[in-house]
């Protein structure tokens, strides 16, 4: 069967001798949303990088069909969509505008193309009018619904968000929770928002000091009070 | 991920390590100041220096070839000596003519150039052995004890320590930029865009990290404001210097001044 994301026995230290990935296993299905929670340090955001290759480790992770090893990167890239945690680090064009084009005009697709692709993926997000704004004076709520559109427009078949919903008023929160629940991706989010992985994600993976150490329905894991509490996680 | 390669510290046991920072400073200053007077030519001098640095080294724990490696950031003030060779008139070693100019390559220019050369690579290698072997909080109290400005000395710390967030900074923008370049599926598509809009976007993200470090250091001026900073540097005073410590200076300096003064003899 064909999977959007596929990770067999994945290790990784970084260069200073932290193991941060042990032996991590696991298969997301095309359309499937994903929480991936786990306390600091727990090795989420290491897992997430290896899912574009920008960190390798020891074992086998495909994406849409793709080994990420170096010879498909460009591939894997244009597939994966990578929202980083910090909008600032995503936004580095002047203009929201240049920002969202990034990723088709690296691609190199005709100039009509990347308009097109630019509108459709800020009508996505709900802001096609802040095509020309400069993206350093946007709120905190805006950046992240931006940073959205940034991969978007590469028509990724599949979503990765680190901590989507963090420095967010409810407002922009529910309103980004909106959001994710359209769009039509496969999605794997990392993230502490409890509440925000019960409301969207039918299926939810603890990650513990680099383990997967929970993989199952979102309802049924949060019932397992003490599961949780082992893995510094509160119940909503 | 946190970016450490920056920092020449390396942490060792050695007598060079325990040394006192204030001590440390003042002889690497001094090494320097006495390479830098040093006649031209003077190569008896040079080859002292140079066995004087080396067992510095060896003694430091550092690995001779550490800082062999690293002294080759040497190498560029050499360029800058290089027109000497040109310049100074003397013995013609040969000449050749670019356009209407000849150039003369004279015995004495050739001996100041390559004099110049072995002092600064000399002089660079004391500054790594102190880097290596002092942390920078250590050095910048050594500096402080020396009656180096205190504004001075408190802009060096802030450096130090945003220079490493800021390089943290810009090694996830470049991350971010590398997750979202991708390959099209499209036939004849050119992947990497022009070279002309590759360089605006490069220019774009320098941009952005030289704003959000304006505005960091807006928002940690006023953090320092809300602790009750209003411009003067204050600091817990220092620690005496053990007078063992005080006989390593005496004798580093003395040595260093004999050889000074034998070569303004002998040269001078």
């Amino acid at each position: 069967m064909h999977h959007s994301i596929e990770i067999q026995n994945l290790n990784y230290t970084y260069p200073d001798g932290t193991v941060a990935l042990r032996d991590v296993t696991l298969s997301i299905a095309p359309g499937e949303k994903v929480a991936l929670v786990g306390p600091n340090g727990a090795g989420k955001s290491t897992l997430i990088l290896h899912l574009n290759g920008i960190l390798s480790g020891k074992g086998l992770v495909r994406v849409c069909s793709l080994e990420v090893v170096k010879e498909n990167l460009g591939r894997v890239r244009s597939c994966v969509g990578m929202v980083f945690q910090s909008p600032e680090d995503q936004l580095f064009s002047p203009t929201v505008f240049d920002d969202v084009a990034f990723g088709p005009l690296y691609q190199g697709l005709p100039h009509a193309e990347v308009l097109q692709r630019v509108d459709g993926a800020l009508e996505e997000v709900h802001m096609l009018s802040y095509k020309p704004r400069v993206s350093h004076h946007l709120s905190m709520g805006e950046k992240k619904r931006i940073a959205i559109a940034t991969v978007l427009s590469m028509n990724p078949e599949v979503l990765i968000l680190d901590e989507p919903t963090g420095g967010l008023d409810p407002r922009s929160r529910r309103s980004l929770i909106h959001l994710l629940q359209e769009l039509p991706l496969t999605m794997l989010v990392s993230t502490h928002d409890m509440r925000l992985v019960r409301e969207i994600f039918p299926r939810m993976i603890i990650l513990d000091e680099g383990k997967v150490v929970a993989d199952g329905p979102t309802l049924v894991l949060m019932d397992d009070a003490q599961l949780l509490e082992a893995h510094g996680l509160e119940r909503p | 991920m946190h970016i450490h390669f920056l920092d020449p510290y390396r942490p060792r046991n050695s007598l060079v390590h325990r040394l006192d920072p204030r001590i440390k400073l003042v002889l690497a200053v001094a090494f320097i100041l006495t390479n830098a007077l040093l006649p031209s030519g003077a190569w008896p001098f040079y080859i002292l220096l140079f066995a004087l640095i080396l067992s510095v080294e060896v003694i430091s724990d550092l690995g001779m070839a550490y800082v062999l490696k690293r002294s080759s950031l040497a190498l560029p003030f050499m360029l800058a000596a290089l027109p000497l060779i040109f310049t100074i008139p003397g013995v013609s070693l040969f000449s050749f003519s670019v356009g209407p100019w000849q150039i003369h390559a004279s015995l004495q220019g050739l001996e100041r150039f390559i004099s110049i050369s072995i002092k600064s690579w000399l002089s660079v290698q004391a500054a790594i052995v102190l880097a290596a072997s002092t942390s920078f909080p250590d050095l910048l109290v050594a500096m402080r004890a020396l009656y180096v400005p205190q504004l001075l000395v408190s802009v060096f710390g802030l450096m130090w320590r945003y220079m490493f967030v800021l390089v943290d900074e810009a090694s996830r923008l470049l991350r971010a930029r590398s997750a979202r370049s991708g390959q099209s599926d499209l036939p004849g598509a050119r992947t990497g865009g022009s070279l002309s809009w590759r360089a605006r976007v490069t220019g774009g993200m320098a941009g952005s990290l030289f704003l959000r470090a304006f505005e960091r250091s807006d928002r940690i001026y006023m953090a320092m404001v809300s602790r009750g900073y209003d411009g003067e540097v204050r600091a817990l005073p220092l620690p005496q210097v053990q007078p063992t410590q005080w006989v390593v200076l005496v004798a580093g300096l003395g040595l260093l001044v004999a050889f000074l003064g034998l070569a303004l003899l002998v040269w001078g």
